[in-house]
């Protein structure tokens, strides 16, 4: 989905407030942060569905919220869906259920934290595309999770380097199926982007699922 | 950290926010989906345990030791691990290395995907929409707003981490630091020079 979550190119919102440094501004987003991680280690979503949560929130919310808002509007939202709170006790906060999940112990949290969660698969295909190939992005305008950011649709490039088969984010996020596509790093020029907007002598490298581009 | 730290920051949350936080938690604790030791973990873990300093160790090891440069920049995922470094959000790791004549910066427009196990969490101002947005498509503008006013000959490279490759940029050495050991020029090294938005200097 294209939501205001897809921000590459987006005009109007001032210069970087370098003054931000910190990871976090509020304890509460530190709660927030932690409840979310320990949350997703109970293999209830993964990791694009909860980046599919957070691109649903309202818009105009989003564009006003701040980073960990975003955070706690797919929380909640993804709890509700896979049903491991329900809607009365999102809003009262007294547990009137219970649940066969079993919290991660923090023996099971140190595993995942150091060990993480690989996303490449054994490659089963052969890539389509080879390294310095011309690409285009295909057109589109999907209403469900992508990883394609708009300001590249249709712009050519050229195939920088080849990463393997990974899990196919799109799917991942609709299904939880863990489907392999090839993973490619594309270079865009600057100019083949912005036109004659773009910056002297620039470029930007994104990381595309091969059902995202075609050959030219 | 209080909530009254002097920050300054456009969106201000109610408080209504911290209540519906510690709703949402103490819920979660009665229902035995979270555990509370387990918060603490994770909240310890990226707050105090794991940072920009594990960057900054890779950088400096890279600069001394030739052989490690080249694996690091070759495959970085196994050449970081080499240092003790992995895990979420470092999954698949890439380096790229600054040069005379090129200049990298990492951004991710769609939401905030950063190279956790070598750089901590990112700062406030990573996820915000003015660096988001205007990174790709103004990279020198937004590079001299951090004070990198790069000569109009070197190539600007903007990485968008959009899928799951983490990148991490491999700054140059400053002149002048030759005979630093690799402890010194680690301490040279912040987040910000390997996020790509500045340059390594002596000060």
């Amino acid at each position: 989905m294209n939501g205001a979550h897809d921000l590459g190119g987006k005009h109007g919102f001032g210069p970087i407030d370098q003054s931000q440094t910190e990871n976090f501004i509020h304890q509460w987003e530190e709660t927030v942060f932690g409840l979310t991680l320990t949350c997703g280690m109970l293999g209830q979503w993964n990791l694009d569905q909860s980046r599919f949560a957070r691109e649903r929130t309202d818009p105009v919310h989003y564009l006003s919220s701040t980073y960990y808002e975003h955070w706690l509007h797919g929380l909640e939202l993804l709890l509700v869906e896979t049903g491991m709170i329900s809607s009365d006790e999102l809003s009262s906060g007294i547990a009137s259920s219970k649940t066969k999940l079993s919290a991660a112990n923090p023996e099971i949290v140190q595993t995942i934290i150091y060990s993480g969660a690989p996303t490449q698969l054994p490659e089963r295909t052969t890539n389509r595309f080879s390294l310095n190939q011309a690409v285009k992005v295909k057109s589109g305008n999907p209403k469900t999770h992508t990883r394609v950011p708009s300001y590249v649709k249709g712009v050519a490039g050229t195939i920088s380097k080849l990463h393997g088969t990974h899990i196919y984010a799109d799917e991942h996020a609709m299904s939880g199926n863990k489907v392999p596509e090839h993973l490619y790093c594309v270079r865009f020029e600057g100019e083949d982007i912005w036109g004659r907007d773009a910056e002297p002598n620039s470029c930007v490298f994104i990381d595309l699922f091969e059902p995202y581009l075609t050959s030219i | 950290m209080t909530e009254d730290n002097g920050h300054k920051h456009h969106h201000a949350p109610p408080s209504e926010i911290e209540e519906r936080v510690k709703k949402l938690e103490s819920l979660l604790v009665d229902k035995k989906l979270v555990d509370p030791l387990s918060l603490d973990l994770l909240i310890d873990t990226y707050q105090n345990r794991v940072g920009p300093r594990n960057g900054a160790a890779v950088v400096a090891h890279a600069w001394t030791n030739v052989d490690y440069r080249k694996r690091l920049l070759q495959d970085a995922t196994p050449a970081i691990m080499e240092m003790g470094y992995a895990g979420r959000q470092g999954e698949h790791m890439v380096c790229v290395e600054n040069t005379p004549e090129i200049h990298n910066m990492v951004v991710c427009t769609l939401c905030s995907c950063y190279p956790w196990p070598v750089l901590g969490l990112p700062p406030t101002w990573y996820k915000a929409s003015s660096y988001r947005s205007r990174a790709v498509s103004e990279p020198r503008a937004v590079l001299k707003e951090f004070g990198t006013d790069l000569n109009p000959d070197v190539e600007v490279r903007v990485w968008d981490s959009t899928a799951e490759i983490r990148y991490l940029v491999l700054p140059m050495q400053p002149a002048g630091t030759e005979n630093y050991t690799e402890e010194q020029l680690a301490s040279l090294v912040t987040r910000d020079t390997m996020i790509g938005v500045t340059q390594v200097t002596l000060n």
